[in-house]
């Protein structure tokens, strides 16, 4: 038995939850905060969903084109459980917690085409703009997973462009333009639990800990979805998926009013 | 001539002299050095007569024989259980330590299984071990409850005088509430009823030093539970 | 002529501080320290149990520290994320630092495990991260002897300042780089390093105005620890 786990499936066969939230209601403190490390990170922004607090920088540089997309700039999405947000994380190479986290906000970012990167092209084949995205929980107290792609998503439209410098072929960090970032489209990732035959959304930690099934739905503002990524030891049903994809819109909805 | 530098109730951090001077002493969370009296924790000062001693505002649990705690099951070999209780070592419960007779090469998880919460009683401690006893009043694997978390020095306000002001909230609120002294409290009741138990619990907490606090929480509790249906009382009020 | 400082402190001038303890509230002690550009949020898990098994001191507890830069915090290119020979060398020297003020034995077979990361750096950074690991640990109400303040001084043409910034590091005619870490009550040093070449003099005359510089910081970390809880009391 664990007591913990009891006791919120308890409390949700009577639609409550621990904290007094209702089961699709966020915390009621969410902010957003841009230009967090304006020194040293091209754009940066910190997101806190009640107690849980992510920050998330974007550094850019000039690299090579991949072979394949040799016009492109190049994105690349990195995120890292702390040890110091969580007493329950470890210390050493990126668990695939983390890994996970890294690749479901990247995909929510990559598919929707957020970022223009044909115009991120300095000269063909040779030199491109590379972004580089890294996300650090700093406490977590549930819900990483939003948190995480929105302090992400904050920073990408914090950011300015530094100047390239054509003589050297390199970066001058020491100047940025006003220039921010080639930007389309904005994916809000919502995640929903499933505990025994309830949906949630915005978890605390002991909910995280809890659950059966969680489904990660990123959402555009004409309601397209363009990621998805299923999480948890159970399996959905058709009609799970339906509902958990409704309700990742309608909540994707009130957390753009935030941006 | 020695010299106090402090007030009573005042909070000073680790290394702050308190006092200089002989005719003072130094107690729980303070040491002498030379003339000096010198703080060795983030503190509240408490003055009795000439003895200084500080409550810790923070900081875990430190194990005492013969308190009664509240603690998860985190690990078992074949003859232990190892507790998660909130302090720097995991506590041992030994299979002679339980009620239940437990057979030689049973599965101790059958007893007492991961993620399970028990009350104990500390029974021995010695350098880096805890061993814990489930021999006793009171002593039994927790059901489904809400737990809260509270600083371990502040356990004795949350009971009370003799056991008032946890006997109030029980009354105020038809719940089961077990106070571990590590501070780790278990409430049993109503979801709404153990909602407003946690927040009582809380608010003693961040209050427990301030004056006329039982008056507060009387108020408190009234204003919560006024036009709430009274339950009819049962005989299982819990225990601490 | 005397080197003047190139953005008009006085030589024994600290850039701008502040300072805050319970940052992050699921660790057991927390801080962020900031001084100028440059901040460090340090974080304590424990005392608790430390595992693998055959790592425990049936003598006393263990401090382990470690110290990282967030990859976008540098000046310039991204660091790389994950330790390296730099990080794990800071990790090493933080926990000497703090050491002398610790005392473990109280904790046999257990970890203290603490936490440094830089969100934002302009020099001085190991030193922020053991000013706010020290604040950390008595957030975490670990036993003290004292807290610890350390700021990086540095000699630039002979003359000797306090608090050096990214500016000052990168100064073209060389400098010598000096990250301290001092005991407030006793005045002891508990970090000292020197990257570059000085006199022995300015050596002492560092330490000295170290010293002083370091008093400020200090008088913050006590206002910090003391003001959450004034603030709950009330």
């Amino acid at each position: 038995m664990n007591m913990i786990k009891d006791h919120i499936v308890k409390l949700l066969e009577k639609d409550m939850r621990e904290d007094g939230r209702k089961l699709t209601e966020y915390r009621k403190e969410i902010t957003i905060e841009y230009g967090v490390s304006p020194k040293s990170a091209e754009g940066s922004a910190r997101v806190r969903i009640g107690k849980t607090e992510v920050v998330a920088g974007v550094k850019l540089d000039a690299g090579t084109p991949f072979p394949d997309t040799p016009d492109q700039g190049v994105m690349m999405v990195n995120a890292e459980l702390l040890p110091l947000s969580n007493p329950n994380f470890e210390s050493g190479p990126p668990s695939i917690d983390s890994i996970e986290l890294s690749r479901v906000v990247d995909r929510g970012i990559r598919e929707c085409h957020m970022i223009d990167t044909h115009k991120l092209c300095i000269k063909e084949g040779e030199k491109v703009w590379m972004i580089f995205i890294d996300i650090y929980p700093i406490n977590d107290d549930g819900n990483l997973f939003d948190a995480a792609s929105l302090a992400a998503l904050a920073a990408l439209k914090d950011a300015r462009m530094p100047k390239f410098n054509e003589e050297t072929g390199k970066v001058d960090y020491s100047e940025r333009t006003k220039e921010p970032l080639p930007l389309s489209y904005e994916p809000i990732e919502v995640t929903v639990l499933k505990i025994k035959d309830k949906l949630i959304v915005d978890p605390s930690v002991d909910e995280w800990n809890s659950l059966d099934a969680r489904l990660t739905v990123a959402t555009l503002k004409d309601g397209k979805i363009c990621a998805l990524q299923k999480g948890g030891g159970a399996a959905l049903t058709s009609e799970d998926v339906d509902n958990m994809v409704e309700l990742a819109i309608e909540k994707g909805k009130e957390l753009r009013k935030l941006l | 001539m020695s010299n106090l530098l402090i007030k009573d109730r005042d909070i000073v951090v680790p290394g702050e002299v308190l006092a200089e001077g002989m005719d003072y002493l130094p107690s729980g969370g303070a040491f002498r050095e030379g003339e000096k009296i010198i703080a060795s924790q983030l503190g509240l000062v408490y003055l009795a007569n000439r003895v200084i001693k500080l409550i810790p505002l923070t900081g875990k649990y430190t194990p005492k024989r013969g308190d009664t705690i509240i603690g998860r099951i985190v690990e078992m070999t074949f003859s232990n259980w190892f507790v998660d209780i909130g302090c720097s070592n995991d506590g041992v419960l030994s299979l002679r330590e339980v009620p239940e007779y437990v057979e030689k090469g049973a599965d101790l998880s059958t007893y007492y299984g991961f993620n399970e919460y028990i009350v104990a009683k500390i029974y021995k401690v010695t350098r880096g071990s805890i061993d814990l006893s489930m021999k006793g009043p009171g002593l039994r694997k927790l059901g489904t409850g809400k737990l809260v978390k509270v600083v371990s020095s502040k356990v004795p306000r949350i009971i009370g005088k003799e056991g008032s002001m946890i006997k109030m909230i029980k009354d105020a609120t038809d719940c089961r509430i077990t106070v571990g002294q590590n501070g780790i409290v278990w409430i049993q009741g109503e979801p709404e009823d153990e909602f407003l138990a946690a927040e009582t619990i809380k608010l003693v907490e961040r209050k427990a030093h301030t004056e006329g606090l039982t008056d507060e929480i009387s108020k408190f509790l009234e204003t919560k539970t006024k036009g709430r249906k009274k339950k009819p009382t049962t005989d299982d009020k819990g225990e601490e | 002529m005397a080197y003047k400082r190139l953005d008009g402190r006085k030589n024994d001038e600290l850039r701008p501080m502040e300072a805050k303890t319970g940052v992050v509230p699921s660790a057991d002690g927390s801080a962020m320290f900031k001084i100028g550009k440059t901040i460090a949020i340090a974080v304590v898990h424990g005392p608790r149990e430390l595992h693998p098994k055959f790592l425990q001191n049936p003598e006393k507890g263990v401090l382990r520290c470690n110290y990282n830069m967030m990859a976008f915090s540098g000046s310039g290119d991204r660091v790389r994320p994950g330790p390296n020979r730099r990080s794990k060398e800071i990790s090493y020297v933080t926990e000497k630092a703090l050491l002398p003020v610790l005392d473990l034995s109280k904790y046999p077979n257990a970890v203290i495990d603490v936490y440094v990361e830089l969100l934002q750096t302009d020099a001085g950074t190991r030193c922020a991260g053991i000013t706010a690991a020290a604040m950390a640990l008595a957030d975490a109400g670990i036993p003290m002897k004292d807290l610890v303040s350390a700021v990086a001084c540095g000699v630039i043409d002979g003359t000797v300042v306090a608090d050096v910034d990214k500016a000052e590091e990168d100064y073209e005619g060389g400098m010598g780089d000096i990250p301290l870490a001092f005991l407030p009550r006793n005045g002891e040093v508990s970090l000292l390093q020197l990257d570059g070449v000085i006199t022995k003099d300015d050596l002492n005359k560092a330490i000295e105005i170290g010293r002083k510089a370091s008093e400020k910081i200090y008088e913050l970390q006590k206002k910090a620890l003391k003001e959450r809880f004034e603030r709950e009391e009330k």
